[in-house]
């Protein structure tokens, strides 16, 4: 089919005249995500084997997170996403917003090995607006090069300047960032979300990177993220462990992943609520986040399947770089959303705030 | 082209542009104005809280509005709208989504509990005093957050608090970045038009001058962007060339870029030929024979030019600059490309309310400023130029 197809009914029967397909609005499917390396690896191990299987095209439109587009789609009743990539925090919000349809765990195909989906998902990763894929994780990443003599370990290597000199780069949301600033100031993983939810907790955690605010570039996007450590413009970064693994394994640049509490957080499919396609949407859903779609997701990007039934698939070589293996989750943290549902909007105002400040 | 009387067929002509520019042009520019200082959000979501504290005194706490609250939350719980009220309402005090979440599952549980039992922050004057303001569709709120004020429950106009002050800060930096940008286009864009419109003889040079101020126009502002990044990083073009000429050492490369100074040395390329084109159409209407005359009545080429040609391209320098500065102003993609955490601008606010916290009311009210500003200037500074004898 040529023609794109138009989301208003009048002219879905004008499509359906011109091009005499059956059901015009479920050739199609807009899928938004992350872009770069990660859209790449839904591409390879979601989008494509859907098309061949059902013969529905899929276009691919990158977002940077966050719920502005999609509600301003909603709300003026003019929705052009089907399915979006969401993480945890942004479909908290848009469920209780009704900016994603729901969807019925029940619904969903059983495991490879015959475990029904609502045991055989990883716990969490199933909410009742989406279908979790991927569990990525917030680490600290460093340019080999850029350290000849002690490489930099811990969270608070990242906050020490003398003995790890070097540019320091920081996304423009405090996500993550804050939590390890209180990690490196003394604060254990399992208090960090309560110290923080104190005016003083929140203050230190400012007070703490303002040691390195005049030390550090901000990235906006993950591709940009890797760009600056692979030209050497930041040593250090904080940064998604599925892109710098990329860049390590594709194209061979020279860094390096810390582990050290790591805070892991999970991507999600949902559905826009209102679309034209939502059939042909859900049945989507359903067919990526299958089991073997899952698995082969991790060939092109390190972040771990959120079913269990996907594990046993990955080569053992691939499972060893994903933030689930045992050696790099020992003390990781889990992304407490819920939280930042919370406390999000006055610390994502002051965190901006603070950058040009 | 002679000055024809309008017709009807010639309206007709019209038409389209004008349909254009109202709906591409004014419409949006209304809409962004209106809400800058209208807001009925909170009020469609809650229109029984609104009506009942429209007739409150103002003192303790309505004990009249509890159920109109309960009612407006109940609905809201059901029409999925409870999430857009929580996020909206904790923008003016924190903590009021968590509120609003708990009292809505709470009465989704029990529809008939009182507020108060639910949760004591119920029994906060301050709190109804909050909600009495922000049910009104009409609100300061947002131009006074946009100058980095705000209004304390009682009523009192109040500076915001240290950690949230920025406004004020980035409208100054937007005004010297603007300013800044102008002054390095005039420096290099004034000689460089001079050659350009003296090069007439020279047909070859002509193109190549042209070619050369052209260029930026036809190429992608993200291309640009990039091959900056390339040239001006800490391991570009020019710090590799400066460390191998020996001129810097390894710890002593510069800072060029994802600052301040990036900002500005993209800014003053993507908008130099905004500079030199209009100067350069001056100068080439200008009449020979004036600096001839100056020439053959014994004045030095120096004064010639001081006092023969520099003020006849004045206009030129006004609209080049006027054009430069208005543009700088708005600046956008590129400073967030490379202007790093120094080198942002008024206008990465704007886009930071738009797309992520999604404040459109203080987004909008943020450029309306802007829009007052850029107006002032284009209204003013011609009148102002003129009468300081910057004439033809």
């Amino acid at each position: 089919m040529v023609i794109a197809c138009p989301k208003v009914s009048s002219a879905a029967l004008l499509c359906l005249m011109i091009t005499y397909g059956p059901a015009c609005a479920a050739d199609a499917l807009t899928i938004a995500s992350f872009g770069g390396q990660y859209t790449a690896s839904q591409k390879k191990s979601q989008y494509e084997p859907f098309t061949a299987s059902t013969g529905v095209t899929i276009k691919s439109v990158d977002y940077n997170g966050g719920l502005a587009e999609l509600t301003a789609q909603v709300r003026s009743g003019t929705v052009s996403w089907d399915v979006v990539d969401v993480e945890l925090q942004d479909l908290d919000r848009g469920c209780a917003d009704g900016l994603f349809e729901k969807i019925d765990p029940a619904q969903l195909p059983a495991g490879s090995d015959g475990v029904p989906a609502i045991k055989d998902f990883v716990t969490g990763s199933l909410h009742e607006c989406g279908v979790g894929t991927v569990i990525w994780s917030n680490v600290l990443a460093f340019s080999d090069p850029a350290f000849p003599d002690a490489k930099p370990s811990r969270i608070e290597d990242f906050f020490d300047l003398e003995r790890f000199p070097g540019r320091r780069g920081l996304p423009k949301r405090p996500h993550a960032i804050l939590e390890w600033a209180l990690m490196a100031d003394g604060v254990a993983p399992s208090e960090v979300y309560g110290v923080l939810a104190t005016p003083e907790g929140l203050d230190r955690a400012f007070a703490k990177l303002d040691t390195i605010k005049y030390h550090a570039v901000f990235w906006e996007t993950g591709a940009q993220m890797i760009q600056l450590l692979a030209d050497g413009e930041v040593a250090l970064s904080a940064a998604y462990n599925g892109r710098v693994q990329s860049a390590i394994s594709d194209d061979a640049k020279p860094l390096k992943i810390i582990w050290d509490r790591q805070i892991w957080n999970a991507d999600y499919y949902a559905v826009v609520a209102g679309t034209q396609a939502k059939n042909t949407a859900f049945d989507f859903v359903r067919f990526a986040t299958g089991t073997v779609p899952l698995a082969e997701q991790t060939k092109y990007i390190a972040y771990g399947p959120a079913r269990r039934s996907s594990q046993p698939l990955i080569a053992p070589a691939i499972a060893a770089t994903l933030p689930t293996a045992p050696a790099n989750f020992n003390n990781a943290l889990a992304f407490d959303a819920a939280w930042w549902t919370a406390h999000g909007d006055a610390i994502n105002e002051r965190y901006a705030a603070w950058l040009v400040q | 082209m002679n000055a024809v009387s309008p017709s009807r067929a010639g309206w007709a002509l019209v038409l389209p542009l004008v349909a254009f520019i109202v709906i591409a042009f004014l419409a949006p520019i209304a809409t962004m104005l209106l809400r800058s200082v209208h807001d009925p959000e909170i009020a469609d979501l809650m229109p029984r809280t609104r009506q009942t504290l429209a007739r409150w005194d103002g003192i303790g706490v309505p004990q009249m509005a509890t159920e109109a609250v309960t009612a407006d939350l109940r609905e809201a719980s059901a029409t999925n709208q409870i999430g857009r009220l929580a996020q909206r309402l904790n923008r003016e005090r924190n903590g009021l989504r968590v509120l609003i979440d708990v009292t809505a599952r709470h009465l989704e549980r029990e529809p008939d509990t009182k507020l108060s039992r639910i949760d004591p922050g119920w029994s906060d004057p301050a709190l109804w005093q909050i909600l009495a303001r922000v049910t009104s569709p009409w609100t300061g709120q947002h131009l006074l957050n946009a100058l980095d004020l705000t209004v304390t429950p009682d009523g009192a106009m109040v500076r915001q608090e240290e950690a949230r002050r920025l406004y004020v800060d980035l409208f100054l930096r937007t005004a010297w970045v603007a300013a800044l940008v102008t002054l390095i286009c005039a420096l290099l864009g004034y000689p460089y038009a001079y050659a350009y419109a003296m090069a007439a003889a020279g047909p070859s040079l002509r193109a190549l001058l042209l070619f050369l101020v052209l260029l930026p126009f036809w190429t992608s502002l993200l291309v640009r962007a990039t091959a900056w990044i390339v040239l001006l990083q800490r391991r570009g073009v020019i710090n590799e060339g400066l460390l191998a000429a020996g001129l810097i050492g390894e710890t002593g490369r510069l800072d060029l870029i994802y600052n301040m100074t990036g900002t500005i040395i993209v800014m003053v390329h993507v908008l130099l030929p905004f500079f030199v084109l209009p100067l350069y159409s001056v100068m080439a209407g200008l009449p020979t024979s004036y600096v001839r005359a100056s020439a053959s009545l014994g004045a030095h080429p120096v004064r010639t030019f001081a006092r023969v040609y520099l003020p006849l391209t004045y206009p030129g320098v006004a609209a080049g600059g006027l054009l430069v500065f208005i543009l700088s102003l708005g600046y956008y993609v590129t400073p967030a490309l490379v202007g790093g955490r120094t080198g942002q601008l008024i206008s990465n606010q704007i886009a930071f309310h738009m797309q992520r916290s999604l404040n459109w009311g203080l987004a909008a009210a943020l450029g309306t400023l802007l829009l007052l500003a850029v107006l002032l200037l284009a209204l003013t500074l011609p009148r102002l130029a003129e009468r300081g004898g910057l004439r033809a």
